[in-house]
């Protein structure tokens, strides 16, 4: 499981570090939650699961746009892998029919392999590029792979006013 | 081991929370510390868990009950008074064979029940207010009273243009191919119908299992029938037809009975297999089916964009695609920090000075209680019209059956006439418990998202039937109050221009 440095600032609702809360507690009593960044889901390509790769605005001034267009394609890719409908899911699938599908009481998908690798991923990027520069990634799978959500964070010592409810709605921000 | 580690860091958590809270969070968090709890506990749909999470299905389970009676009832029979016969006269292969076909059919059927169709979460409050500000932004300036366009979004899939809409309960704009089930009130994706008999919606994740349940029923049916045929034929070959007749209600009490039951199911079901393989071969959904999404008579160059051309490569994706994980975590333990999405049943159908969600998050009840005073005011602005959303759907029908046992509920199809918009909001109310948050919400769901009443009565009676069908749910209170919260906000933010 991917747990490597708990001091480290990793994605607090990730479910395989439950002990980052911690940390993210201390990241709020240090820096606020000013904003959330939510990009979209993909779907020129039919169905399957794809992020929009457009640079949302309000990270204009906090990272750059070829960091963050890597990290967006990577996570496509890594999609996309999952998804792929080739020889290694067509085995996969039939032995898991005349299994009556019992086989995956042991054995996890390849779907669930992927997904734990985009989990350590994100823990990776939010390690290295995301939280120096006060933003958080949160794993598309806890928003239902609706959104990638990013948090802006905000050093409260620069901050005069607390912004955390001046920006969206105010709610669950801590 | 992963619980392992969260129990003490949790209690940290509590102890943390404790000290921030406002009153009436704490006697929550008191709750809280002596039994954590799991997701499926707080989920907004209508489904109900079983073992701990482990096992979803829909509301009404009681037509499923029927299926597992039927089934082994008639497998229960053929073993116990046909096997012995033919497998001591022709072959003991036959009742081997049975018995894994009924298992097979066992496991398919449970399996399509009791697993997760493929529901979408409804929208983190986050989520769902930049949703609000993206499409307010997109409409621009509409003061109250003005009609708001219908929020919709169009993408464009392989070369069709497809449009994606908003879903006023999960607070999302709906994947392609998804629709919002009225019975188990869920965005489900890959949306294919709700089945009654398997008591759950097929959706992307249980689709396989629902076909091959079918498919493998039908082989049981015909198979069963085949033998029991079979066995009287070669009774009456030894004794003579009548003999054996009479032989059979005095001996085999119950073979006639049998017959009469797989006749039927098997027109019906090998009926439905076929449909199903002629939706998969051509990738397309019940719904879609139904609708003539796809159908040149639509539009001359419409086609489905979904489809890969080649009808094997359709049928391997439909079966032998990957399995995607569920979306909703249903074991999983809630933890206080992360915003969890607007509920509706949550069962604390309290009035809004009393309310208490239990994930709802502290800030928010502070930022609440100084704002109901504010809410109050701004309420009569905002709701002044009786506004309905969503008015261009397709005409009314009557609930559309197929030919087959399953009946499915096309969920877009609106139960209330379009002349709902012409009932004023204020005469009506009164039957309904709080007026403000059900006035509220009604504008805000649309036809399709009603739940569908029983019958096409409801067609003559629209406000009674969705009135009585508001009222045993208080589960609209509590969402209609976190739409009143945002939009009171939003006004809010508007009056003050920051």
């Amino acid at each position: 499981r991917p747990e490597p440095n708990r001091k480290s600032l990793e994605g607090a609702e990730s479910p395989y570090c439950p002990a980052t809360f911690h940390n993210l507690q201390e990241l709020r009593h240090s820096a606020s939650l000013a904003n959330k960044v939510f990009i979209q889901r993909d779907y020129s390509e039919g169905t399957t699961c794809r992020f929009q790769t457009k640079f949302p605005s309000e990270l204009d001034s906090r990272i750059e746009r070829t960091l963050f267009e890597d990290t967006v394609k990577t996570l496509n890719n890594y999609y996309a892998e999952a998804e792929k409908i080739g020889g290694q899911s067509y085995l996969e699938g039939c032995l898991a029919c005349t299994t009556a599908y019992i086989i995956f009481l042991c054995m996890e998908t390849r779907y669930e392999k992927v997904l734990k690798k985009i989990g350590r991923y994100i823990q990776e990027q939010n390690e290295k590029i995301y939280a120096p520069r006060g933003l958080l990634i949160t794993d598309p799978i806890e928003r239902g792979m609706r959104v990638i959500e990013i948090s802006i964070y905000e050093d409260r010592a620069s901050s005069g006013s607390s912004s955390g409810s001046s920006s969206t709605s105010g709610t669950s921000a801590r | 081991m992963h619980l392992g580690l969260d129990e003490p860091v949790r209690e940290c958590q509590y102890n943390q929370i404790c000290t921030r809270n406002s009153s009436p969070m704490e006697t929550l968090s008191h709750k809280k510390k002596r039994t954590p709890r799991r997701k499926w506990q707080i989920f907004p749909g209508r489904n109900r868990f079983y073992c701990n999470g482990r096992v979803m299905m829909a509301r009404q389970t009681g037509v499923f009950y029927l299926t597992l009676v039927l089934i082994m009832v008639t497998s229960g029979l053929f073993f116990a008074f046909d096997c012995p016969f033919l497998a001591s006269n022709l072959t003991p292969a036959i009742p081997v064979i049975g018995g894994v076909l009924f298992l097979f059919v066992l496991g398919m059927l449970l399996r399509a029940s009791f697993s997760d169709p493929g529901v979408l979460p409804r929208a983190t409050p986050d989520e769902a207010a930049d949703l609000e500000r993206q499409m307010d932004a997109a409409n621009g300036s509409s003061g109250p009273g003005y009609r708001p366009p219908p929020r919709i979004r169009e993408v464009v899939i392989n070369g069709q243009t497809v449009k994606l809409k908003y879903c006023f309960t999960c607070k999302i704009f709906r994947p392609p191919r998804a629709s919002h089930c009225s019975l188990c009130d869920n965005c489900v994706e890959r949306f294919d119908h709700h089945c009654p008999w398997v008591g759950n919606c097929v959706g992307k994740r249980n689709y396989r299992f629902f076909y091959l349940f079918i498919l493998s029923l039908s082989f049981l049916t015909i198979f069963i029938f085949a033998f029991v045929i079979t066995h009287v034929i070669l009774r009456s070959n030894r004794s003579g037809f009548l003999n054996a007749l009479k032989d059979s209600p005095a001996r085999y009490p119950l073979t006639g009975r049998e017959v009469v039951v797989c006749f039927f199911s098997v027109w019906s079901i090998v009926g439905l297999s076929g449909f199903h393989t002629y939706l998969i071969s051509s990738n397309q959904t019940t719904n879609e089916d139904i609708k003539g999404s796809w159908s040149t008579k639509r539009a001359k160059n419409n086609y489905n964009p979904y489809s890969y051309g080649n009808v094997l490569t359709n049928c391997c994706a439909a079966l032998c695609g990957p399995l995607h994980p569920s979306l909703i975590d249903r074991r999983g333990f809630i933890q206080p920090d992360t915003p969890q999405p607007l509920s509706h049943s949550n069962g604390s159908g309290l009035y809004p000075s009393t309310q208490n969600h239990t994930h709802m998050c502290d800030q928010e009840h502070c930022i609440q209680s100084t704002k109901f005073v504010l809410q109050a005011a701004a309420t009569p602005l905002l709701h002044s019209d009786p506004v309905m959303m969503g008015r261009a759907g397709p005409p009314p029908s009557g609930k559309t059956s197929l030919g087959g046992p399953c009946s499915s509920l096309a969920p877009s199809q609106p139960s209330l006439p379009s002349s709902m918009p012409g009932l004023g909001c204020a005469g009506d109310m009164l039957t309904l418990r709080d007026p403000d948050a059900h006035c509220h919400h009604h504008h805000f769901v649309s036809p399709e998202e009603m739940p569908s009443p029983l019958g096409p009565s409801s067609l003559v009676l629209p406000f009674a039937a969705h009135g009585g069908h508001l009222n045993p749910a208080q589960l609209y209170d509590p969402a209609s109050q976190d739409s009143l919260h945002e939009d009171s906000v939003r006004g809010l933010v508007k009056l003050s221009s920051v």
